[in-house]
């Protein structure tokens, strides 16, 4: 099974290939819009700022390759921004719109301290997951939340966490695993 | 809100662990990456590296470890020390951390904090303060800067920081117990999450460093024992502080 990473290009992807390659999946990260229209698997990473993130995915022409996924049912996971990347808009960089492949909004977070930094419970799965996110999603295809925000979503091919699957140790490890067998 | 958060800081020095009082008396400890391989299991939260050589062997050094670790541990990585320019901060992230921890460097170039925000998030950016007497100081605490901590964490979160830092050291390797007033004058001032550093002598003294401001730094504590992280974990249950199962 291939499994593609997304990169628009901020931060950290090596802990998410270390991740899969510890779950022994053949992993690699790509601009090339053609193999993210037709790997087994995409993953959509959490790092970096909406608006440089939206840029570089409508520029490099693999907007077009997630949308043309999504309606060949092909499984997407976005992981942290990569999920609120996924939704209509969001509130971020002032306002912008996103892929558009789940409804939804993403809206500045209003937690007692911003960015929501550590480990939370998520239910109703029962396990805590490492989270670190100053804005969260709205969407009515929510499955599991974690003290009132939402933790995952799925709405058809599409899978989003609000946590980090890559640095949740061994929860995450189960985590990513069965979400990315089950394609 | 999240559980409190218990994060062990490995100083890396020529690629060793290493710990000291009031940033000197250095001693080795350990070698980082079975050092952070065994607080990992033990249930460490995140992980700190601060790299205290300052040079340029340190860094290339501590890159090195980085990226063994990132390879090998699924937990929240935060490097710090010695990162002066956007390129040493971008080598950090690109190698493998989660959150770049930056002190001197923001202090002489505050536009670093904002700039490092804007490409990687606010969650990257770690402001360390070290402060002296509540007086923020610079280059490992031999420089004062004139500056109240108070006052420079309320400019580092406007300019974009994510976390603050914030080691006292008066109290660093005393273990006496964390500067109490200090943290809970600087998160009380801030609405980013704060980590206490310095000071941490028993269990109780990091249960009380948790109820300020849910995120402490230990390092001499957890590097004496073999078992550290556990004992650690488990006698701050004891004491109903809220630590996720591991």
């Amino acid at each position: 099974m291939s499994v593609a990473i997304a990169n628009y290009g901020a931060g950290n992807l090596r802990s998410l290939l270390a991740a899969l390659r510890r779950l022994d999946m053949d992993a690699s990260a790509t601009q090339d819009p053609a193999v993210i229209a037709e790997a087994d698997h995409v993953i959509l990473p959490g790092v970096g700022s909406a608006a440089s993130a939206m840029a570089t995915l409508r520029h490099t022409g693999m907007e077009a390759a997630l949308h043309s996924r999504h309606a060949a049912g092909r499984p997407t996971l976005g992981i942290c921004m990569g999920m609120q990347l996924a939704v209509d808009e969001t509130e971020e960089d002032g306002g912008i719109a996103c892929l558009g492949l789940v409804r939804g909004r993403c809206i500045r977070l209003r937690a007692e301290r911003v960015p929501r930094m550590g480990w939370a419970c998520v239910e109703p799965w029962g396990e805590a997951f490492y989270f670190a996110h100053s804005y969260s999603v709205n969407s009515a295809d929510a499955v599991a939340t974690s003290e009132g925000v939402t933790a995952a979503i799925v709405a058809g091919a599409f899978t989003g966490v609000q946590f980090h699957p890559e640095k949740s140790g061994a929860a995450g490890a189960r985590f990513l695993q069965q979400c990315l067998s089950a394609a | 809100m999240p559980f409190c958060r218990l994060i062990p800081c490995l100083d890396v020095a020529d690629g060793q662990v290493m710990k000291g009082v009031r940033f000197r008396d250095l001693r080795v400890v350990g070698e980082p990456v079975e050092l952070a391989a065994r607080y990992s299991e033990q249930g460490a939260d995140e992980l700190v590296f601060l790299d205290i050589t300052a040079t340029l062997e340190g860094r290339q050094a501590l890159l090195a470890v980085v990226e063994q670790i990132a390879d090998h541990i699924g937990i929240p990585l935060t490097v710090g020390g010695a990162l002066r320019t956007l390129a040493h901060a971008e080598a950090f992230l690109a190698a493998g951390a989660d959150k770049v921890a930056i002190n001197t460097a923001a202090v002489e170039q505050p536009t670093l904090v904002t700039e490092l925000a804007r490409r990687y998030g606010s969650q990257a950016v770690v402001v360390a303060v070290d402060a002296a007497a509540g007086e923020v100081t610079t280059h490992a605490g031999t420089r004062g800067t004139g500056m109240r901590a108070v006052d420079w964490a309320r400019e580092a979160e406007a300019r974009g920081a994510g976390e603050i830092l914030l080691t006292s050291i008066d109290a660093d390797g005393t273990k006496r117990g964390y500067d109490l007033t200090l943290t809970e004058a600087v998160a009380s001032a801030v609405t980013i999450p704060v980590i206490a550093s310095g000071g941490a002598g028993s269990i109780s003294d990091v249960a009380a460093a948790l109820r300020i401001t849910q995120a402490a730094l230990v390092a001499s504590l957890v590097h004496s024992r073999e078992d550290g992280v556990t004992w650690l974990r488990d006698g701050l249950r004891a004491q109903g502080v809220a630590l996720r199962d591991v």
